[in-house]
Parts: structure tokens; sequence; C-alpha cells
């Protein structure tokens, strides 16, 4: 049963990422882009790692695929024209995938037979049955590597503020609402009362 | 005969449908009367009598609606993009469907106990949104497309402070169960549920639901005065229809959450009495009175008031009663905020 989900995933993982790539359709490929996040979930998940997966949907396709759909329908891309140059850059391409599969290739080997790597996977502590992985994560994201883990967060936060100052811009010929203002608005100093005659107006 | 549903593929696959159908169809013949008490409320508040023609009080409104949609004819608009078009209703149903496996209706009564089940909800209502999305973009119009992207991106801003929010119960419960959120409020009758010492988050978690799950005062997407009904402009017949059962399924989810999670589910409010199904489904129907007491009396939203409200006046206030709770568990202070778990080291 494991073995079916497992190749069910991994076949929506695999589908999911190749018609990202050629789908026409730009919004069709971050719908693809979508199915290929869910079934890495659930790979994820039948791993054990039920919290990662969850993260994975509520981050990446919850927010992150939210705001590439909001791009790519709002913005005026000619695709057409982008997927014309894809024939130009394919080698390109190619080659920086082929690095990255060489990069985990080596990565994946060196951690299946490094003897350190085998015996803390045989015996990871704390024992699994001890603890959730979300706490175990827990423990070791805000205890363990606690300042390396808010540094992270800081170079982030930089990042962020980085990007707000360079597309800040305070245009002045723009009416804005001032919402406390709006607020502090009262009847008496907002409306008239007048007694209208019948038949006469103002 | 035990052994068959326990051990074998078929018979685990047979007890699982049947108990997803115990949870579905109760469920779907709740939502019928739902929607007509939703209908009644709302016209008893602007006194009007509301729907009365069809069974005794118009009970059967909501069955008739039903075959009204059903019967009648599915039109495509000519630029749609019809396999988008289609999917998005299902998406919408399903989601909001699927979440209710891990809500606990009694002590064990619940499809699937995962141990992430707070997680679950929310990763599951955050993929609501492409319902939305989908279905505006494939209508290949313009109304529908102005509906979806304020509903998405008002849906994506409150889900935001809706974590925050969970984040502080589940500090207080030490578990992301709702089994054991709900047991961690055991004790001392109502006294003891989590709305008291998280009462602020308690009205913030509920406006954030009314503003997640697009119901007045934060219909934006469906202001019909402006833009005819938002998303859902071009459907019509049963993918109309999977689309409002899908939005009041997620309605019914958030008055769940909010009795699961600030009034203690299954537990009864008074010591002594047994706890069980009765009193959350009490509970639930207790908060959807609420959800429509506030669609017939609050006037809309403005738009950029509505964000406003979810990114500078929620999101700073949940975060800081994250903060507050984190330091209440840890050092005891306010009786821990009722925290039931060990600190620790």
């Amino acid at each position: 049963m494991m073995v079916f989900a497992f190749y069910l995933f991994a076949l929506g993982a695999i589908t999911g990422g190749l018609f990202t790539v050629i789908s026409r359709n730009p919004v069709h490929s971050v719908l693809w882009l979508i199915l290929a996040f869910i079934s890495s979930a659930g790979l994820f998940v039948l791993m054990g790692a039920e919290f990662v997966a969850m993260l994975l949907i509520i981050v990446y396709v919850g927010a992150v695929a939210v705001l590439f759909l909001f791009v790519v329908m709002m913005l005026d891309i000619d695709f057409a024209e982008l997927k014309a140059e894809m024939a130009r850059y394919l080698p390109l391409a190619l080659l920086i995938g082929l690095m990255i599969l060489m990069q985990l290739a080596m990565a994946f080997g060196a951690w299946d037979f490094a003897e350190v790597a085998q015996s803390q996977l045989a015996a990871p502590t704390p024992d699994a049955s001890e603890i959730h992985n979300t706490q175990a994560l827990g423990l070791i994201l805000y205890d363990q590597y606690f300042l390396l883990f808010q540094l992270a967060g800081l170079i982030l936060l930089v990042a962020m503020i980085g990007a707000i100052v360079l597309t800040l811009r305070h245009r002045t010929n723009v009416k804005r609402q001032d919402i406390l203002a709006q607020i502090y608005r009262d009847p008496a100093k907002a409306m008239e009362l007048k007694d209208v005659k019948p038949g006469q107006g103002l | 005969m035990a052994e068959f549903f326990t051990t074998t593929y078929l018979g685990i696959a047979i007890v699982i449908v049947a108990q997803i159908l115990a949870v579905l169809v109760p469920l779907l013949v709740a939502l019928a009367f739902l929607m007509w008490g939703d209908r009644k409320i709302w016209a008893a508040v602007q006194m009007r009598k509301g729907p009365n023609v069809v069974g005794f009080f118009g009970l059967a409104q909501s069955f008739a609606d039903f075959i009204k949609y059903i019967v009648k004819e599915v039109v495509v608009p000519a630029g749609a993009d019809r396999f988008v078009y289609f999917l998005a209703p299902m998406i919408s149903l399903v989601m909001s469907f699927i979440a209710w496996a891990v809500i606990p209706f009694n002590d064990g009564w619940v499809i699937s106990d995962l141990n992430i089940a707070i997680l679950y909800v929310f990763a599951v209502s955050s993929l609501e949104v492409y319902g939305v999305i989908m279905g505006g973009w494939a209508s290949n119009s313009k109304y529908p497309f102005l509906g979806s992207l304020r509903s998405a991106a008002q849906m994506v801003s409150y889900e935001v402070s809706i974590g925050l929010i969970i984040i502080g119960v589940v500090i207080s419960s030490g578990s992301m169960n709702f089994g054991e959120i709900i047991k961690a409020q055991d004790g001392m009758g109502l006294l003891s549920w989590y709305w008291i010492p998280h009462f602020p988050m308690l009205i913030l978690f509920f406006v954030s639901a009314l503003a997640e799950t697009n119901r007045p005062p934060f219909d934006l997407p469906e202001a019909e005065s402006e833009l005819v009904a938002g998303y859902q402009v071009e459907y019509s017949s049963t993918p109309f229809l999977l689309f409002m059962i899908g939005e009041l399924t997620a309605v019914v989810l958030m008055c769940a959450l909010i009795s699961v999670m600030f009034f203690g589910g299954w537990l009864s409010p008074i010591e002594g009495l047994p706890d069980g199904l009765f009193w959350m489904v009490i509970k639930m129907i207790i908060v959807f009175f609420f959800f429509s007491m506030v669609k017939a009396i609050t006037p809309r939203y403005r738009y950029d008031q509505l964000m406003r409200l979810g990114w500078k006046v929620f999101l700073p206030m949940s975060l800081f009663w994250v903060v507050f709770v984190a330091f209440a568990a840890k050092f005891d202070w306010f009786w821990g905020i009722y925290a039931r778990f060990v600190t620790g080291s």
C-alpha cells in the first residue's frame, strides 16, 4: 500500500514538474507547479515527516503559489515570446540541471556511505517513539540552534526591508485615505440638517 | 469478522468509507437546515417572514433550491478555460469537505486522529483559495476576475492572523491534536475552556473566520452592487451549487473550529453532566447563530479598511498575544494562561 502511495505521489510530482515547464499557458504552469508541491508534501508524509509536509502546503501552496498566480495573471508578459527563446537557453538550462543532479547525487552518495550518518539513521536521538517530529524539530530549531535560527530570520528580514526600500516610492500627487481622520469624523461636523419646505428646494 | 475489518485492505477501506459517510451525510443534511436557519434569522432581524412556503415553516426550502440548481442548464462562457472552469467548484467543495477528517465530535469520534490536526485544517483552508482564484480566472470575464483577486487577497491576509491565533491555543494546550486540545480544557466545566483566557483571540478568530469564509460583513468578493457576484458570476447550475455548498461547509467548519479550540468541543459546560456529541453540536449551532446575526446586523466593510484591519490591527495583536501566551506558559504568569503541559527544562 505504501508502495502504491509512493508511486502515486512520485508520478504526481514528476508530471507536475514536467507540465510546469512545457505547458503553453502560464497559469496552467502554476497550477501544475501546485500539483508538484502537493505531491511532494505527500511524499514527506510517507516518510513520516508530516510537519514538514504541512508546512510545505501552507507556505508554498497557500502563500507563494498564490503570489505566483497573481503575478502571472496580472503582469502583461508575452509568454509566447519567452517560450520562443527557450531553444536558445536550452543548453545552459540543461547544464545547470545536470550540475544540480550531480550535486544531489554526490550529497546523497556521501550520506549513504558515511558511517556516522548510518549510525544516526539507525538510532535517532531522541528516539522516534518518544517524541513527535514537530517537537523534535522545535527542540532543534528553538533550543539547540536558536541563535543560528534567529540569524537566518534576521537575514530574511533585512532582505525583505531591502526589497521594500527599493520599490517604495512616495508619490505626492496621489490622494490617500486617512483612516484616523475618517474614524474621528462625527455627525456634528460632517452633516448639516436643513428643513426643506415642500415644493421650494434649497 | 472483526479481523476482516482491521487487517485486510478491503476491510479497512470499507470502514474508512463508512466513517466518511457517517460524517458527511449528517453534515450535508445539517447544511440544508443551517441554510434555512440562516435565512430565517436574517429575515427575522429584518422583520420579514423568510422562506415559509415549501414544507412546514419552509423547512424544505433548501431541498427545493437544491433540485432547482441541479436541473438547470450548465452554461459555460465562450472564452472559458473549460477544464479549470469545472475544476474550480470541485476544488472548492472537496477542500471544505476533507478538513472534516480531523474534527472530533466526541472522545475518539474522529476519522483520522492526526497529531498535527490543527496544521492540517490550516493547510486545507489555505488551499480553499484556489477554488476562488481558478473560478474567477477560468471564467474569462472581468467581474469574476476582479472578484477572485479581491477574495484571494482577503483570504490570504486573514489566514496569517488565524495561524497566529491557532499558535496561541497550541502553546496553551501543548498539542496540535484536536482531541488533546479539548482534553486540555477539561476540568471545571465551562470555566476551564479557553474562551476565558483566550477571550481577545476568540473575538479576533471569529472576525477572521468571517473574512476567511467571505461572510458578511466581509463579503466583498460577492459585493452585488459593484461586482455583480464576484468570482461566481459566470457559474450556473451544479457548479454554482458546488461553490455554495463549499462556502457554507467552510463556515460550518469554522464553527466547529471555534467550538473545539475555545469552547471545549464535546465537554459539558457544567461539571457532572455527561460529555458527548450533543454538546459539540449545540456549541456549533450557537456559533453559527452568531455568524448569521453578524450577517444580518452589520454593514459591509470597505475593501481598504478590510485589508487595514487584517494587516495593521489583527496581525500585531495576535503576534503580541502569541508572545504573551508563550511567556505566561513558561514563567507561569496568570496560571500559565491555563497551560496544561509541563514546560520542562
